[in-house]
């Protein structure tokens, strides 16, 4: 064995083309988002391709990652704001080695953020990209099934049927009882999915100086939220848009500002609130 | 066609591309921010090496291309078939991309604008100017830009103005441009209002 091992180098290694798709993949993608970013909002169709994990694990996040990254770019990837989940940690190693990227857990040194279902309570920054984990981009598809119909209500920004679901959860609960993925306004034309996000991180996609990709794999949709964009959460003028609270601190750090995980601890029921942010929270102690 | 009289494409395909496309990517996202394509390759004829630079990152066999009569030469034809294999095409109704240059009239007539249902479907238009911050100020807002931005693009009138206003009017559809000078480059996407 010698004493020193190359580094990883995804060109000379001969078995996939640099961070993991073909050329023309990776250019049908990029004008695909650059359609993307011209019609804030808008799911754009792309050609989404088989990636080595399963659907519904980011294969969209993926390929949207894997399309804009460099070897200049310093990766973050979360999961349900954690760092050291599965599924973070094998997109990571994933990029690591195929795109030759240096990887952090700092939400302030990423360069390029892929997240699943959270965003990171570090107010992001101009030059940063965020990426959405998408496992269905119609907002209005549990409203209705059909993607032509879907489509129609798009273009002639028809969201009626939007308002009455709203509507009819605040007769049946007495308020809007979404608490994630809760549906927003782009722009003021087109209603978005912001990806399953609990609903205490829409305000921070509005007018955010950092770039928003989403991706959906099994969809094959593209949609983006381009930098100081109004994103709108949708509510009702005698029922506001409001973000969950808690009566308690996380038990780690002790903030209150933060979106905390409900945690239970013992057989008794004990219960634990923790930052669902592992950076923030590890920042603070 | 002459290979050996062959203007070289991006030295390093992948990794040039990728870096290229991250500098468009920013133009798009932050509307009237100019942008230096750095190693930007020179390229045939009159093009610029920003226009260069970006047919060769985003243009492929999937991307007909319409090249306006003054550019439409066969050294550029060749250069474009051989680096990028996109197909030229003389109907602007079939383009995806295209590049023209400033002062022409009605510079988006016939260019697919996408539909209702599909706004994607519309062309870019790479647009040569001579310089991006010599011209008369006008003032950009929309998406990507915070509150606004001055912008100075030379060597177009008023004309072009107006027909830029109708194109954002026909939002979510419309196309999408990108001016370019030298190595330099910065977009103006359909979702943004000029000041006429």
């Amino acid at each position: 064995m010698p004493d020193t091992m190359p580094p990883a180098d995804a060109d000379q290694n001969g078995a996939y083309n640099y961070a993991y798709l073909d050329e023309q993949t990776k250019r049908m993608i990029r004008r695909a988002i650059l359609k993307a970013v011209a019609v804030p909002g808008y799911q754009v169709p792309f050609g989404g391709r088989e990636m080595p994990l399963p659907y519904g694990w980011g294969t969209g996040g993926i390929q949207v990652t894997a399309a804009i990254i460099g070897r200049d770019d310093t990766l973050k990837v979360i999961d349900q704001g954690a760092d050291d989940t599965t599924n973070a940690v094998s997109i990571r190693r994933f990029f690591a080695k195929v795109a030759e990227v240096a990887t952090t857990t700092h939400t302030a040194e990423a360069t390029i953020i892929q997240t699943r279902h959270r965003v990171p309570e570090t107010p992001l920054t101009d030059g940063q990209i965020l990426v959405f984990q998408v496992p269905i981009p119609e907002p209005l598809r549990m409203l209705e099934p059909r993607e032509t119909e879907t489509r129609t209500l798009h273009a002639l920004s028809e969201y009626g049927v939007m308002q009455v679901s709203l509507y009819e959860s605040i007769a049946r609960h007495g308020r809007i009882a979404k608490t994630y993925n809760y549906p927003v306004m782009v722009n003021g034309r087109y209603i978005m999915s912001p990806s399953p996000i609990p609903k205490f991180d829409n305000p921070k996609l509005d007018r955010s100086p950092a770039l928003q990709l989403y991706g959906a794999g099994r969809e094959k949709r593209i949609y983006a939220v381009p930098p100081h964009t109004q994103v709108k959460s949708l509510d009702f003028d005698d029922h506001p848009f409001e973000i969950e609270t808690w009566s308690e601190c996380c038990a780690l750090c002790g903030s209150t500002e933060s979106f905390l995980d409900e945690m239970i601890v013992d057989d008794a029921g004990k219960r634990l609130f923790v930052c669902s942010d592992t950076d923030y929270c590890e920042s603070r102690r | 066609m002459t290979t050996s009289l062959l203007a070289p494409g991006l030295a390093d395909p992948s990794h040039d591309a990728q870096r290229l496309f991250r500098d468009v990517l920013d133009a798009f996202s932050h509307p009237g921010r100019i942008v230096e394509l750095r190693d930007a390759p020179a390229g045939p004829g009159t093009l610029s090496p920003a226009a260069v630079a970006f047919l060769l990152t985003l243009a492929d066999r999937e991307t007909p291309l319409w090249l306006e009569a003054g550019l439409d030469r066969q050294e550029v034809r060749d250069f474009l078939r051989f680096h990028a294999g996109a197909p030229i095409v003389y109907g602007r109704e079939a383009a995806t991309l295209a590049v023209i240059i400033a002062g022409g009239g009605d510079p988006f007539a016939g260019f697919p604008i996408g539909t209702d249902t599909y706004p994607d479907r519309a062309a870019t238009l790479v647009i040569e100017v001579p310089s991006l911050e010599a011209g008369p100020l006008r003032t950009w807002r929309g998406p990507g830009i915070d509150g606004e931005v001055r912008v100075a693009i030379d060597g177009l009138g008023n004309g072009f103005w107006k027909a830029w206003a109708a194109n954002h009017a026909l939002f979510p559809c419309g196309v999408d441009l990108v001016f370019t000078s030298g190595s330099r480059l910065l977009a103006l996407p359909r979702s943004v209002a000029v000041e006429i």
